[in-house]
């Protein structure tokens, strides 16, 4: 169901100051609540009624994240933000950073409060120069103000928030592949256990967040924990509150829109999105970002056991399957970070498949065997198809490569490469034993609709 | 003459230097201010990094080649960055990046003769929702049109 919100964009049109932020949007007031009322383990078990799924990609539950961080007798706790966006089709983030940076800072006061930290960094992509300048503009005003420093609101409880900035490299978005290059060193993501809470930024305990998970945490406390995550149409399944959902592809208005958690793809693409270009029909969606593997427009979700949680859907579209981590799990895919890349039909599903097999060949970290050789592999393999040099036993060879990778790496990365490889050769199977039997050629190869 | 930073960006290290508990947590803000200053890491660079942090220059060399933004050597005047990656592709990020080539007479990797401009590609740059996209040096430039295209191109040339 489409619900229209605004608390993280009430402001987008208003401006980005501190004044419009607390005059507009009772800006401030739930930190200054938090540190003046609550005690840390009050603020941590209020947060867990919010049911805030990460909002990077994994959707783990935020107030069980902050509750694994424990007091440590001579170290101190560290927030880190995740603000490296760059998983292709998500564009969400930086709305924030531009547009609303002070919902951010007053998140990490009550972020660095919840988990005993003095310090948060925020590590933004270096690309991001605009989101840098508002969030170091943001955080200069809140300090001006006596927010931030020695003793926010008053309390004697320091927080201090910097921005910190990457090099270009997609892998940083892995938590522990951004705590190495916070540190000033490669970004290699670290194995695990231990795990952040353990030993996390500069070997100390630390939570990481996803920036947009932390912007959302002055109106969860604002309105009440419980209260903010009824908002979502899956509060009942632990869903809870409002996300930004961004649309992208071949939709006539692509844009970022904050709703209650939970509208379908089809209304996502057709009340938000305007519909798809030139009135094509839709052939398949990337549902969050380009790791989640990819939905056709004809798929059905299959669920006849009265048991499964996929039951109340069963015979429906997967488009008119609300959007949610364990509703986009349980049709095959993943949630990831709600940005719906929409491909119309007549797209080439084998060119679409090799543009982003180069990216995870190009944004390998190259630390483990499976990943580096594995990615690169994937992409010459696709490439080789799509020149019209493949053949039948390419493709197997395609599937066999992706699975070898599975499971198999330190980090995701390997499995957010392999499952949207296995997606396509699944999916689009005749396109793929097209290009091997040269009855589809890449001289007829588009992605773009005209 | 050996490589030392502008007073200005020694202020500014002097600041990032008080932010993180270590030396080495600097090692990338301190690559970008010598970046910015110099266009490119130099191995004079690297290891003024290196005496600068206490860390040893194999660490930052070690870190220049795994990210992508630190130029290993000299660049133009000017970078052009377009994105190529699969949410721009499917709003004519391919037609972009053959205008580009056309327009500079190279092809992406590649400086211009005179040395103003470099273009390359680059992969998402969150920018999904206004693409296709290109990043001319600090700024983003969205929703692009061969004419709007032309138009950036042909002021970087003459700038």
């Amino acid at each position: 169901m489409l619900v229209r919100t605004d608390y993280l964009t009430k402001v987008y049109s208003l401006g980005h100051s501190l004044d419009v932020y607390e005059r507009q949007a009772q800006g401030y007031q739930a930190a200054r609540k938090v540190l003046l009322t609550m005690t840390r383990e009050q603020v941590v078990e209020e947060a867990k009624k919010a049911n805030i799924r990460g909002r990077g990609g994994a959707g783990f539950p935020m107030g069980i994240k902050w509750s694994f961080m424990r007091p440590h007798p001579t170290k101190p706790a560290y927030l880190v933000i995740n603000a490296d966006e760059g998983e292709p089709g998500t564009h969400k983030d930086r709305t924030l950073m531009e547009l609303n940076p002070h919902s951010i800072i007053e998140g990490c006061i009550i972020g660095c409060y919840a988990i005993g930290a003095n310090v948060a960094y925020i590590y933004v992509r270096d690309e991001l120069h605009l989101s840098k300048e508002r969030l170091w503009g943001a955080i200069k005003e809140a300090q001006a103000k006596g927010y931030l420093g020695k003793t926010p609101f008053g309390k004697n409880y320091p927080v201090e928030v910097y921005v910190h900035t990457g090099a270009g490299a997609y892998i940083c978005g892995e938590e522990t592949s951004l705590l190495n290059s916070l540190e000033g060193r490669r970004g290699e993501p670290r194995l695990k256990p231990p795990f952040p809470a353990q030993a996390g930024a500069f070997g100390c305990p630390t939570t990481v967040n996803n920036l947009e998970t932390i912007a959302t945490v002055p109106a969860a406390f604002m309105l009440g924990c419980e209260a903010y995550s009824k908002l979502s149409a899956l509060h009942h399944i632990a869903d809870g509150g409002v996300r930004l959902y961004g649309i992208n592809g071949h939709v006539k208005k692509p844009c970022v829109v904050e709703l209650a958690c939970g509208p379908t793809i089809n209304e996502l693409i057709y009340d938000i999105g305007g519909g798809i270009l030139g009135d094509k029909p839709l052939m398949a969606v990337i549902p969050g970002g380009s790791s989640t593997p990819v939905l056709r427009a004809d798929e059905v979700v299959d669920a006849p056991d009265e048991k499964s949680p996929m039951h109340a859907w069963h015979g429906k579209n997967v488009m008119d399957v609300p959007l949610g981590v364990d509703t986009m799990r349980g049709v095959g895919t993943m949630l990831g970070t709600c940005c719906v890349t929409v491909m119309a039909e007549g797209t080439d599903p084998v060119l679409a498949m090799l543009n982003l097999m180069q990216f995870y060949h190009h944004e390998s970290c190259g630390q483990c065997t499976p990943c580096r050789e594995g990615s690169a592999w994937l992409d010459r393999t696709v490439q080789k198809l799509y020149d019209g040099n493949g053949t039948t036993e390419d493709i197997a060879l395609l599937a066999d490569i992706a699975n070898n990778i599975m499971g198999n790496t330190i980090c995701a990365f390997g499995e957010g490469t392999a499952m949207p490889a296995l997606g396509f050769l699944k999916k689009f199977k005749r396109e793929f034993e097209e290009y091997a039997t040269g009855t589809r050629t890449k001289a007829q190869a588009r992605l773009t609709v005209d | 003459m050996a490589f030392a930073l502008s007073p200005e960006r020694e202020r500014e290290l002097q600041d990032i230097l008080t932010r993180y508990p270590t030396r080495m947590a600097a090692t990338i803000p301190l690559l970008h201010l010598c970046q910015d200053q110099n266009g490119w890491v130099s191995e004079e660079i690297i290891q003024y990094v290196a005496n600068k942090l206490d860390v040893p220059p194999a660490h930052v060399q070690g870190v220049v080649t795994f990210y992508t933004l630190f130029n290993q050597k000299p660049v133009g005047k000017h970078q052009v960055w377009v994105c190529r990656t699969l949410p721009c592709a499917l709003r004519g990020a391919y037609g972009v990046i053959a205008q580009c080539e056309k327009k500079l007479g190279i092809h992406v990797g590649e400086t211009t003769k005179n040395g103003k401009v470099t273009l390359r590609t680059a992969e998402c740059l969150a920018s999904c929702g206004t693409a296709p996209m290109m990043q001319v040096n600090k700024e983003y430039h969205e929703n692009l049109t061969p004419e709007r295209i032309d138009a950036i191109l042909t002021k970087l040339q003459e700038s």
